[in-house]
C-alpha cells in the first residue's frame, strides 16, 4: 500500500515497513520516528539508522547482539534510544525490513 | 480502574509483562527461558526471570559458564542427530548418554550451533537481558537449600525473592507467568 509522509509517497507493507528502501530519506525517517514515539532524532539515533541501512544494503541480518558488539551503540543505549521494541522500531524508521530473528 | 475491568474475550491488548520460572539447570533447561525473556524485551514487553531449584546453576559464578546438555533420560535426543550428519529418526539410547564424555560432546555441539545462530553463551545472555531492562532473580528457598550466599551468585543479580515477592512481581492484569 502507499502512504504519504513528510511530503513523500512511500510504499509500505501492512506493518508499516517500507518495501523499497530507496524511497527513504531523513525527513521520512523523522516522520516515522514521530509515529513510533521515538526522538526527536539525535546523532546517536542516526548512527544506528545508517548502520541498519548499510547492513541491509550489504545483505546482512542485524541482531541486537551484533549491534551491541558493533561499536555503534550499546545494548542499554539502544533500548533507551528506541524504547518498546528497539530493533523493530529502528528498522522501521531506517526504512529496512522488519528483523525476523528470535534474538 | 483498568485492573478491575471485566473480562473481555475480544481484548487483544498486547502483553505487558512476562515472568519466567526456570527450575532446570542443564543448558537445554535454561536457554528457552533466556530466549523468551530477551525476545520479550525486544518486543517492548517487560521481562523477569526467576531461577529456582536446579535453575540456580545458571546464576552461580563458578558454574554458569560450564552448563551441560543432559544426555541421560532425554528420549528426544534423536533431534540432535542431524547435527552429526545422521537422520533425525536415529535413536539415542540413554545408556549411550551415560558414557563419560558424551554429555560434554553434546554440549560442545549445542554451543557451536547456538553461536552459529547468534545465541550468546549464558553469561553474555544474562548481561544482554539485564542491559535490555529485564530483571534476573534468584529464589530464596533454593539458595538456602543449596547453601548459597549472594557472594556465590552473578553480581548483576536484581534480587533474591521469596514466594510472596515472586507473586508481587507477577502483579498486573496483562502479566503472564511462564514455566519453562
Amino acid at each position: 500500500m502507499q502512504k504519504t509522509i513528510a511530503g513523500a509517497t512511500i510504499d509500505v507493507n501492512e506493518e508499516g515497513f517500507l518495501t523499497d528502501p530507496s524511497q527513504w530519506n531523513e525527513a521520512v525517517a523523522a516522520a516515522l520516528a514521530a509515529e513510533e514515539s521515538v526522538g526527536p532524532l539525535t546523532e546517536a539515533h542516526w548512527k544506528v539508522l545508517h548502520h541498519l541501512r548499510a547492513k541491509h544494503a550489504a545483505g546482512e541480518e542485524v541482531t541486537i547482539r551484533q549491534l551491541g558488539k558493533s561499536g555503534v551503540v550499546t545494548t542499554k543505549d539502544l533500548y533507551a534510544l528506541f524504547p518498546n521494541g528497539p530493533l523493530k522500531k529502528a528498522a522501521r524508521i531506517a526504512g529496512v525490513p522488519k528483523p525476523v530473528g528470535c534474538i | 480502574m483498568s485492573d478491575s475491568a471485566p473480562f473481555d474475550p475480544d481484548n487483544n491488548a498486547p502483553l505487558e509483562k512476562v515472568l519466567i520460572i526456570v527450575s532446570r539447570g542443564s543448558l537445554d533447561g535454561i536457554y528457552p527461558a533466556l530466549i523468551l525473556a530477551n525476545g520479550a524485551r525486544m518486543e517492548g514487553i517487560e521481562a523477569s526471570v526467576f531461577f529456582t531449584f536446579f535453575g540456580m546453576n545458571a546464576l552461580i559464578e563458578k558454574t554458569m559458564d560450564s552448563l551441560k546438555v543432559s544426555t541421560v533420560g532425554n528420549a528426544a535426543l534423536n533431534l540432535a542427530m542431524p547435527m552429526l550428519g545422521m537422520p533425525v529418526t536415529m535413536p539415542f539410547p540413554t545408556m549411550v548418554g551415560s558414557i563419560p564424555g558424551v554429555s560434554a560432546f553434546a554440549t560442545h555441539l549445542m554451543n557451536k550451533e547456538m553461536e552459529r545462530l547468534d545465541v550468546p553463551p549464558v553469561r553474555e545472555f544474562l548481561e544482554m537481558i539485564s542491559d535490555a531492562g529485564g530483571k534476573i532473580y534468584a529464589c530464596k528457598l533454593a539458595m538456602d537449600m543449596f547453601k548459597l550466599g549472594k557472594e556465590d551468585l552473578w553480581e548483576r543479580l536484581d534480587g533474591v525473592l521469596t514466594v510472596g515477592d515472586f507473586y508481587k512481581e507477577a502483579a498486573g492484569t496483562r502479566t503472564q507467568v511462564l514455566f519453562t
